[in-house]
């Protein structure tokens, strides 16, 4: 258990992308571990949602390593890194659009059961699914809107939803793009509170641009600038650091 | 909750319905009937894969066709099937039927969208080949002509008692599927409908789960095949061939995709027209091509999708009068 807790939750070694001359990953390493909050932020375009594309196995590295709870997964597909226990959102909402919340919610948990290879039983006829499912939409306050299909949502309800449907799996570890991403002020602070309340033993790597999120959520900053790590540090240090006010928080 | 047991309660009614009626009509209509209720399970069969998984199959006809060669060369050159040994034909004709979509579903399930039409229209058309090429088994051209209906204990040349065997195959298919959709693997075929990647990222091989609805998908159109075979009496290129395939998958847009008994409302639809027009008219294959377009155009959700439709015209308009009667206040 000990040895466990010291292995890093994540680890990427020198991983690198290319889209044909466009080095939008270079040569990122970064290690979270069990439990920790790690952001990064960057200005548009910085190559931050293709280096989680990378983390998920969505595309293929061009370089280096992704190394997750000890175990090297750079060739894995998708669905097996998620087995391990990681799970992500999307900066683009990426829900089911037509069915309800619950049926949203149930894809979600089932995704590492075993049960869904099941053909011959009616999905309802599984209780313990749903008691787990009403479980989790009671807790993120959805549960009267059950029913309602995800395309009638709000935005800022679609964006809670991404999360919920994240946690359903039980990650180790959870990947959050721009979770903020065109919320009002008042959903945004809620988000941070959604965020900070989350059980301590889950790792978190959270992209975003709302420096309340990131400063509230988070304690160390990694400042990605065309694909490369620019500065990376306790977020203080970030929040004072020369190089990065010039190109990130001075813009903003 | 309650919608779904209105529409189950629908459902059995109107096969209650055709059970009671069908039979005591002429025999061009309990004929007609059979017919659409053979083919129905291979529409049902595109269905779980077009309704329920996004896979738009243009190679459905290949299943059906080598389940129906099966059962024709199989009665024709060793009289084998036309006895309790129907059973087996039956077995048989679902497992090669599989066994080939399983082959087929290796090169047609890495693609989607219009790559995944593409390959299964290449695949259909490889399967027309070889039936109207390789003479020696397949009668070619001509096909094959199956000289009797099997008799066990009952005697399905009597074409009431072949009416109820096609359709006692056609509700247990509808059962089976109807269940499928419903259970955890169908309902993870929906999610890989709306959004493949979002499944994969939550733990799903969406490739072996599309792969796995292929073969079954494929395994009940062998079923329809053989049940076609005897109840045509003549397996011919024409059961394998695109046309075949089109029609299949039209009758299921034009029932409603997603909704399985959809498939069976399409079919019964295209074979009445079909049967009825061609004595009537000489031009009739335009107005079932008419009859698919506009269904394309003007009701992309099907028949099936016309109370749905009609309902939220309904709450369409109110709102609309809601609307005028604020439209002063604003002005
Ligand atoms: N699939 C892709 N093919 C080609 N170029 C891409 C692809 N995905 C991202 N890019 C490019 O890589 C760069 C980084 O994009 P992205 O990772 O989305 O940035 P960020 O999330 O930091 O805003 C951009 O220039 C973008 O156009
Ligand atoms: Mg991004």
């Amino acid at each position: 258990m000990t040895a466990d807790s010291r292995e890093p939750a994540l680890e990427l070694r020198g991983l690198s992308k290319s889209f044909g001359g466009l080095r939008a990953v270079h040569r990122v390493t970064l290690t979270v571990m069990p439990g920790e909050r790690k952001a990064i932020i960057g200005p548009n375009g910085a190559g931050k949602t293709t280096l989680f594309n990378l983390i998920t196995g969505i595309l293929p590295s061009t370089s280096g390593q992704v190394m997750l709870f000890g175990r090297d997964v750079t060739k894995w597909p998708s669905h097996r890194r998620t087995a391990l226990g990681m799970a992500r959102t999307f900066q683009i909402t990426s829900l089911f659009p037509k069915l309800t919340v619950l049926d949203n919610v149930l894809l979600a948990i089932q995704g590492l059961r075993r049960s869904k290879f099941v053909m011959w039983r009616f999905l309802s006829s599984y209780r313990e699914l749903y008691d787990k499912a009403y479980g989790l939409l009671e807790r993120a306050q959805f549960l009267d809107r059950k029913d309602t299909e995800v395309r009638y949502l709000s935005h800022g309800e679609q964006r809670q939803l991404e999360i919920v449907i994240g946690l359903a799996s039980e990650p180790r570890i959870l990947l959050l793009d721009e979770p903020a991403a065109g919320l009002s002020s008042g959903e945004s602070s809620d988000m941070i509170r959604f965020l900070a309340h989350l059980d301590r033993s889950l790792a978190i790597l959270l992209i975003e641009h709302d420096m309340d999120v990131v400063f509230d959520v988070t304690d160390h900053i990694s400042v990605l600038h065309f694909g490369e790590v620019l500065e990376a540090g306790p977020r203080e240090q970030i929040r004072h650091s020369e190089k990065v006010q010039q190109i990130y928080l001075g813009t903003a | 909750m309650t919608g779904q047991a209105t529409k189950v309660l629908a459902v059995i009614v109107a096969l209650t319905a055709i059970a009671v009626i069908v039979p005591n009509t002429n025999s061009f209509v309990i004929l007609l009937t059979t017919r659409a209720l053979a083919f129905s399970i291979l529409v049902m069969s595109v269905d779980v894969l077009l309704g329920y998984t996004g896979l738009p199959s243009l190679g459905q006809a290949a299943y059906l066709g080598v389940g129906a060669y099966l059962t024709a060369i199989l009665a024709t050159r060793y009289q084998f099937g036309l006895g309790y040994d129907f059973w087996l034909v039956v077995v048989f004709g679902i497992l090669i039927a599989a066994v080939l979509a399983a082959v087929f579903g290796l090169l047609a399930i890495r693609a989607s969208g219009v790559y995944f039409l593409m390959i299964t229209l290449a695949l259909g058309q490889c399967a027309w080949g070889l039936a109207y090429r390789w003479n020696s088994l397949t009668g070619g051209d001509n096909g094959i002509n199956l000289r009797g209906r099997p008799k066990f204990g009952i005697d399905l040349a009597n074409e009431v008692t072949f009416f109820f065997l096609v359709f006692g195959f056609f509700v247990v298919s509808l059962l089976l599927m109807y269940t499928l959709v419903r259970s955890p693997f169908g309902r993870s075929l929906t999610g890989i409908r709306e959004r493949e990647l979002r499944m994969k990222i939550l733990g799903y091989n969406t490739w072996l789960h599309k792969y796995v609805a292929f073969i079954i998908a494929g395994g009940f159109g062998g079923l329809a095949g053989v049940l076609w075979a005897h109840t045509a009496g003549i397996v011919s290129p024409e059961n394998v061939v695109l046309t075949t395939s089109v029609d299949a998958l039209l009758m299921a847009v034009l029932g409603g995709a997603g909704t399985l008994v959809g498939g069976v409302i399409g079919a019964l639809i295209v074979f009445g027209l079909r049967e009825y027009l061609s004595t009537l008219v000489p031009w009739w294959q335009y107005v079932l091509g008419s009859v698919y377009v506009l269904t394309i155009l003007f009701l992309p959700t099907g028949l099936m999708g016309i109370p749905e439709r009609i309902r939220q015209r309904q709450t369409l308009s109110g709102k609309r009068e809601d609307v005028k009667e604020i439209a002063p206040v604003t002005s």
